[in-house]
């Protein structure tokens, strides 16, 4: 029992400190005459720690902060770098542009007229089929990544191909898998999404192995689970790629991971992706804009720089809990990476936290 | 930062710092503006509610219902004004009204009895019986000279918690 001088600190424990208060009931098993520290209508009525944990949520909250995009320092504001920049834009958006987008044209020509004969003629040799519409899937991503002039620096061993095994990831944003697949082909696990993007999921990522899930659907997890399950076991399956934050993150933080990937009784692979921002900032703000609005600004940019680091495989150590667990891979990966974590769960991006949250508090 | 500073302007900090007696310092305002207008997504000029509830640090603070009584509708002014009681720079009777209008749930001037088991409601949740809230309240009250029928004014929370260092305050980041 702690003390009950303890009252009047500005800890934050102020209610569970409130157990004291039983000891000083008439009708309560101890009844202490004089109890050590008194209670008094002073410390009762002061809320001051409480109410000052709520200011500072008002003025400014980790949360929030994991999800703004920090607008780069303006360097063209003087009158010599201006007509420099000037010059650039026009650069970028006449000549760099348009070669871009007849990059990424041929190469979507070259692979589709490769995959979709592939797809339907090889249909009876699933091995060779599937070897080649991987090495076509890596193509395309290079196609892509080139398409943006991407500069990937990637540190550590390949990924190899072996059952039991699962690769998580920190998220930014969509391009975080186009990065990583243009190396190894992953099967990864998704958002259903509208629009072409969800037709180039339905078609061309199904072939790799892909697994979707929806958000808004509450019975979806454990059918994702079990999927999850299935394909871990399969030997001839691409390894499996999951963003356990599940959601896109600044770049500066890690959110809290989800235990799902680290339930599934196999060796855990971290892989820290840090986009540098020196010429555009990768980070996807889902809330500001669509993705296809984010793809024309990084073409339109003059490079996407960024460091992957394949880090060294983990597995669940005796005695630990799943959630410790990833919250051990969190650490390797916040580290490497230069992230700093923040305690909450990326979904409460999209909904508030329950009353039970508060009871515990 | 960019658009959103060129659209306060000095006379604008000027009255707002006059409206929340210097309790913030021009820096700070600038920044506090940025804050309102990151919460008020929909650019009405005042925060609604939900918003509040959206930042997770303070939808799980025990007492968020009743500050979210205090602040609905802000526009930047009450807003500004109601942030003052946290600065290091207000003073400690301004901090106590802060307090005593969480309390006064009706606005009516006086703390009832219930007013106050609602506040020891939310801070300890289940953590105690309602039998043994009001038996610890009323048992304090007596102790401090008061019945548990007494209406407690704005001086008696004064002459309470007037004695003591009170520690409230929010820290504004200023970029």
């Amino acid at each position: 029992m702690n003390s009950s001088g303890v009252l009047k600190s500005s800890s934050s424990e102020l209610d569970l400190d409130r157990p004291n208060i039983e000891d000083y009931l008439p009708s309560g098993a101890a009844i202490q005459q004089e109890p050590r520290g008194k209670l008094r209508l002073h410390d009762l009525l002061d809320i001051s720690p409480t109410l000052s944990e709520a200011a500072g949520a008002i003025v400014d909250d980790s949360f929030t902060r994991c999800f703004k995009s920090n607008p780069p320092e303006p360097w063209n504001w003087n009158i010599y770098l201006f007509p420099l920049w000037c010059f650039g834009v026009l650069l970028r958006y006449l000549i760099v542009f348009p070669t871009r987008v007849l990059v990424l044209t041929i190469g979507w020509i070259i692979f589709l007229s490769s995959f979709i004969p592939v797809h339907f003629l090889l249909k009876g040799h699933d091995r060779l089929r599937r070897s080649i519409e991987r090495s076509l899937v890596e193509m395309i991503c290079s196609f892509f990544v080139a398409s943006w002039t991407g500069v990937v620096r990637y540190h550590g061993p390949r990924p190899s191909r072996r059952p039991k095994q699962v690769f998580v990831a920190n998220h930014t944003s969509m391009i975080d898998f186009i990065v990583l697949e243009q190396m190894t082909a992953f099967a990864v696990i998704m958002q259903k999404h509208p629009g072409w993007v969800g037709l180039l999921q339905s078609t061309i990522l199904e072939s790799v192995g892909c697994i979707w899930f929806n958000r808004s659907e509450a019975k979806d997890r454990e059918i994702v689970a079990r999927k999850l399950r299935e394909h871990v076991q399969g030997a001839d399956n691409n390894p499996l790629l999951i963003f356990p934050e599940g959601t896109c993150v600044n770049n500066h933080y890690t959110v809290m991971f989800k235990k799902g990937a680290f339930e599934l009784g196999c060796t855990v692979c971290p892989v820290a992706i840090k986009y540098n921002k020196i010429f555009v900032d990768a980070f996807w703000n889902s809330r500001k804009q669509s993705f296809t609005k984010h793809l024309l600004q990084l073409m339109t940019s003059w490079a996407v720089v960024c460091d992957v680091w394949y880090l060294e495989p983990q597995s669940l150590k005796p005695g630990e809990t799943p959630i410790e667990f990833a919250e051990r891979v969190r650490d390797i990966i916040s580290t490497r990476a230069g992230l700093k974590k923040v305690p909450w769960d990326g979904y409460l991006k999209y909904s508030r936290p329950s009353p039970k949250h508060r009871e515990r508090k | 930062m960019g658009n959103t500073s060129s659209m306060l302007t000095q006379y604008d900090i000027e009255e707002v710092q006059q409206h929340c007696k210097h309790a913030f310092t021009q820096q700070e305002i600038v920044s506090l503006y940025q804050r309102f207008c990151q919460l008020d997504r929909n650019n009405c000029g005042f925060i609604p509610s939900d918003e509040f509830l959206s930042i997770p640090e303070f939808a799980v603070n025990p007492l968020s219902q009743s500050l979210l009584r205090m602040l609905d509708g802000f526009n930047f002014k009450e807003f500004i004004a109601f942030l003052s009681a946290f600065s290091p720079r207000s003073t400690l009777q301004h901090k106590i009204e802060f307090i005593f209008k969480v309390y006064d749930t009706d606005c009516n001037g006086k703390v009832s009895f219930d007013d106050m088991l609602t506040v020891l409601r939310d801070l300890t949740g289940q953590y105690m019986s309602e039998h043994q809230r009001k038996e610890v309240l009323a048992q304090v009250l007596e102790e401090a000279g008061y019945t548990k029928d007494s209406f407690l004014v704005l001086s008696d929370f004064m002459k309470i918690l007037g004695n003591s260092d009170l520690k409230m305050e929010a820290e504004v980041p200023v970029d």
